[in-house]
C-alpha cells in the first residue's frame, strides 16, 4: 500500500490550473442558435452536420430535464461555455503541442504512459483534441484512430454511415446537448480481423472554469476484430460548475471484441451526464469498465444491445461518493437476440455524507430465447451519515430466461477494524484495505498502470476518512 | 532484558456490565501461560482488552509493555510493541490476498510503513518483495498451508481448521514478543489441535512469550506452559504449575465453582 505521503504528493497532481492558457476561440456563456451555428462554421462542416446540430438543438431546447435521477436544479446552463479551443491545429508529436497544455499533460503522466504501454493516444484541452498519434503498425493494418471532427473530414462516408446510429440526438436532454454542441473525442475503426492487443487511450481534461465539455465517441469494431479503448478524465476544482456531458457509441459487428475502460476523477463541482451505449452484434463481446470517482453529480448508465445470436455483454461499474457528492450510476442491457448473455456488477462506497445509486435495467425482449443474465450491486456505507440506493428494473419477456439480481448493503464493521489494526495496521489503512478489497473485482480488470493509479486515488478519497 | 507483559489488578467491563474484577498476571519473552477457565469467566474479554478493542473499556488497573502503559493506544500501536493476538474468530476481509495482507502488517509492524516510498527506490522494493516471498514460503510450509492460500483473501472461504493455521502464519511472520491464543483450539479435531499446538510450540522460545487462552486442557497435551492460571468469573483463582491443569481436567470446573463458593462463604 502507498503511504500517506505519496498521497499527498499526488493530490496535488489534478488540482492545478493553467493561468496562462491563450485561448485561440473562446465563446460567451450561455447556449443559442448562434453558438452551435458558430461551432460548426468554425469547424468548417458539411451542411448535413451543421443540420444535425440544429435539429438537435431544437430537441434539447424543448425536452424537460430528467425527473429522475439526481439534483439538476442547480446546474445552469446559461452560465456554460460551449466552446473554448487553445489551439488551431492537432499535434502528432508532444513536441508541436503548446508548452502550457504539455505541461498540464506531462503533469497528469499522459506522455510517460504512451512510451510505456499504449498503442494510440489522444489528448483533449476543454473542446479540441491538441494531441493524436497512433503506433505505426496499427496504422498500417488500416486501424483508424483520430479525433472526431478529423474523421468527420477525412473518412466522410463511413463516419456517416455510424454516426449518431447507436445514440440518436431523441435519446435524452443530454444527448441532445451534446448532438448540438458536439466537438472533439475519438473515433476508432477497426478494420475486420485486426486485434488491436494494446490499449488505446483518450485524455480528457477541463482546465477553465464554467466550461462545457461535450466530447463525442465512436468506435466502430468490424467482424472478429478486438479493441480496448481507455479514457481518463480530470478538471482543477473551481468554486463554480463545470459540465461534462459526453455520448459514447459503440459498434461491435460479429465477433469483435470491444472493452471500453473508464476512469473517470473530476473535481467536485462538475456535473457529469454521460450516455454510452453498445450495439453488440451476433458472438460479439462488449464489455464497459466504468470508474466513477469525483464529480458533483454523475448520471452515466453503460447500455449494451445484444442484438445478435450468442452475443455477450458484461458492465462493471464502480463508484466511490465523498461529501456533497451524488453518483447515479448503473447499467442497462437490452437482450433481443436469442442466447445472448450479459452480467452487470456494481459496486459502490459512499462516505462523508456522500450518495450512491444503483440505477439498473435489465430487459429481454420476446422471443429472445435461453438468455442469462446476472445483475450484482454491492454497497458500502462508510458513516451513518452516507446514502445507498438501489434501483433495478427488470423486464423479462421469455419463460426460459436465466436471470439473477443480487444486492447487498455493507458496513465496515467495528471487528473488522480491530482485525486489521490488530496486526499493524492505522485506522486510516484498515479503512482503505477494506474498500480496496471491496473494489478489487473492478480493480484487477485495469491494466496494471491503471490499477494502481486508481487504488491512489482512492487511498486519496480515504485520506481525512478518520477523523 | 525479556519483553514483558505484565497485568495489574484490571478491572474491564462492556457497556456498563463488569467483566473483569482484578486481574493479575505477568507474562515475559520465553515463558508460556495458560489460562484456563469456564465459559463466561472473562477471558476473551481478558484477550481482546490486551490487543486493545474499543468495546472493552478498562475501568481501572493497567496493562503495561515492558513496565510502559498501553491502554489507551490503539490496537495498532500494541502491535508495533510486540503483541499479537490469534483470534478465536478471524474476520474475512474480501479482496484483499493474504500475501498482500500479510506484507503490509509485516511493513506497519516493523515500521517500514512510516517512509516514504520515493526514497527506497524500485530497486530496493524488489528486493525486499523477493525477501518478503522467500520468508512467506518457508513460514507457509511450518504451518502446512498450501502456496496457493497467499492468493486467496484474507479469510474468505477458509475451514475453520485453515483460519487457525491462518492466524499461525500471521504470528510467524509477525514474530510479536508475547503473542495472545484467544481459543486456538476451538473448533478443531484432535489432529488440527495437535498441528497448530506443534508449530506454536517450535516458534515458543527465548523470542517469544504465549498466552494461551482455552476451556479445555487437550491443547496443552501440545503446547507445555510453564505456568497455569485459572480464571473464574474475572479473576484468576488460582495459578500454579502444568500439574494445576491435570487437576481442572480431573476435577472440571465444578471443582472451582465448589471452591469460589465455599471462600465466599
Amino acid at each position: 500500500m502507498a503511504t500517506k505521503q505519496t498521497l499527498d504528493i499526488d493530490y496535488t497532481k489534478y488540482n492545478f490550473r493553467d493561468a496562462d492558457t491563450s485561448y485561440e476561440y473562446k465563446f460567451d456563456k450561455g447556449l443559442t442558435r448562434e453558438v452551435v451555428e458558430h461551432i460548426s462554421r468554425i469547424k468548417k462542416e458539411p451542411d448535413w452536420m451543421l443540420q444535425f446540430r440544429l435539429r438537435s438543438y431544437e430537441h434539447f431546447t424543448k425536452r424537460p430535464l430528467p425527473a429522475w435521477g439526481g439534483n439538476l436544479n442547480t446546474l445552469k446552463f446559461d452560465d456554460m461555455l460551449y466552446y473554448a479551443s487553445p489551439t488551431e491545429k492537432k499535434s502528432r508529436s508532444w513536441d508541436d503541442v503548446p508548452e502550457y497544455i504539455k505541461q498540464t499533460f506531462d503533469k497528469l503522466g499522459i506522455p510517460e504512459a504512451e512510451k510505456k504501454f499504449l498503442g494510440g493516444v489522444g489528448a483533449q484541452y476543454e473542446s479540441e483534441v491538441v494531441y493524436h498519434s497512433l503506433r505505426d503498425d496499427l496504422a498500417k493494418k488500416g486501424v483508424i484512430f483520430t479525433d472526431t471532427d478529423t474523421a468527420l473530414r477525412e473518412y466522410p462516408e463511413l463516419f456517416k454511415k455510424y454516426f449518431s446510429t447507436v445514440i440518436p440526438p431523441e435519446d435524452n436532454k443530454f444527448a441532445a446537448l451534446n448532438s448540438a454542441v458536439w466537438s472533439g473525442g475519438s473515433f476508432i475503426y477497426i478494420p475486420e480481423g485486426v486485434s488491436v492487443d494494446v490499449p488505446l487511450q483518450a485524455y480528457f481534461r477541463i482546465n477553465i472554469q464554467n466550461m462545457g465539455q461535450f466530447e463525442r465517441t465512436l468506435i466502430i469494431a468490424d467482424k472478429n476484430s478486438r479493441i480496448h479503448y481507455i479514457e481518463g478524465c480530470t478538471a482543477p476544482i473551481y468554486s463554480t460548475d463545470s459540465l461534462h456531458s459526453a455520448v459514447v457509441e459503440i459498434i461491435a459487428k460479429p465477433g469483435a471484441h470491444v472493452r471500453y475502460t473508464t476512469i473517470q476523477n473530476w473535481s467536485n463541482d462538475v456535473y457529469n451526464l454521460v450516455t454510452k451505449r453498445a450495439y453488440a452484434y451476433a458472438n460479439a463481446t462488449v464489455e464497459w469498465v466504468d470508474g466513477n470517482l469525483g464529480s458533483k453529480l454523475t448520471m452515466k448508465y453503460p447500455s449494451i444491445y445484444l442484438l445478435g445470436q450468442g452475443a455477450k455483454g458484461e458492465i462493471l461499474s464502480v463508484a466511490f461518493a465523498g461529501k456533497g457528492q451524488h453518483q447515479d450510476a448503473g447499467g442497462k442491457v437490452v437482450h433481443l437476440a436469442p442466447y445472448t448473455t450479459s452480467r452487470i456488477t456494481s459496486k459502490s462506497v459512499s462516505k462523508d455524507g456522500g450518495r450512491t445509486t444503483y440505477r439498473g435495467l435489465l430487459h429481454v425482449a420476446k422471443g429472445a430465447k435461453g438468455v442469462k443474465s446476472s445483475v450484482r450491486c454491492d454497497a458500502l456505507l462508510l458513516d451513518e451519515y452516507s446514502r445507498t440506493d438501489t434501483y433495478p428494473y427488470n423486464e423479462i419477456n421469455e419463460d426460459d430466461a436465466t436471470t439473477s439480481h443480487e444486492a447487498t448493503v455493507g458496513k465496515i464493521g467495528e471487528d473488522q477494524l480491530f482485525y486489521l489494526m490488530s496486526r499493524g495496521l492505522s485506522e486510516q489503512d484498515a479503512l482503505s484495505m477494506i474498500v480496496m478489497g471491496f473494489m478489487e473485482p473492478f480493480i484487477k480488470e485495469l491494466p496494471m498502470e491503471y490499477a494502481i493509479e486508481l487504488n491512489r486515488l482512492i487511498q486519496l478519497e480515504m485520506a481525512g476518512s478518520v477523523g | 532484558m525479556p519483553k514483558t507483559l505484565e497485568i495489574k489488578d484490571l478491572h474491564v467491563s462492556i457497556e456498563s456490565k463488569q467483566i473483569l474484577k482484578g486481574v493479575n498476571l505477568k507474562v515475559a519473552q520465553g515463558e508460556i501461560h495458560a489460562v484456563m477457565g469456564p465459559n463466561g469467566s472473562g477471558k476473551s474479554t481478558l484477550a481482546n482488552t490486551l490487543m486493545g478493542h474499543p468495546k472493552y473499556k478498562v475501568d481501572s488497573g493497567d496493562i503495561l509493555v515492558n513496565g510502559e502503559s498501553i491502554v489507551g493506544l490503539p490496537p495498532d500501536q500494541r502491535a508495533k510493541k510486540g503483541l499479537f493476538l490469534a483470534f478465536q474468530y478471524p474476520l474475512e476481509i474480501s479482496g484483499v490476498p493474504l500475501a498482500q495482507f500479510l506484507r503490509s502488517a509485516y511493513r506497519s509492524v516493523k515500521g517500514e510503513g512510516q517512509q516514504k516510498t520515493e526514497t527506497k527506490g524500485v530497486g530496493g522494493e524488489m528486493i525486499s518483495a523477493l525477501a518478503f516471498k522467500k520468508k512467506l514460503e518457508e513460514k507457509l510450509k511450518e504451518v502446512d498451508l498450501d502456496p496457493s492460500f497467499t492468493k486467496r483473501y484474507l479469510n474468505e472461504g477458509f475451514s475453520g481448521g485453515e483460519k487457525k493455521r491462518a492466524e499461525i502464519l500471521q504470528m510467524a511472520i509477525l514474530q510479536p514478543a508475547i503473542a495472545i491464543m484467544d481459543e486456538t483450539d476451538s473448533g478443531l479435531d484432535i489432529d488440527a489441535v495437535r498441528r497448530v499446538a506443534e508449530v506454536v510450540s517450535r516458534m515458543a522460545g527465548p523470542e517469544m512469550g504465549v498466552l494461551i487462552i482455552t476451556h479445555y486442557q487437550r491443547i496443552l497435551d501440545y503446547i507445555k506452559p510453564q505456568f497455569v492460571h485459572i480464571m473464574v468469573d474475572g479473576r484468576i483463582f488460582q495459578s500454579g504449575g502444568p500439574e494445576l491443569a491435570r487437576v481442572l481436567e480431573e476435577k472440571g470446573y465444578e471443582w472451582t465453582e465448589q471452591q469460589t463458593t465455599s471462600t465466599a462463604n
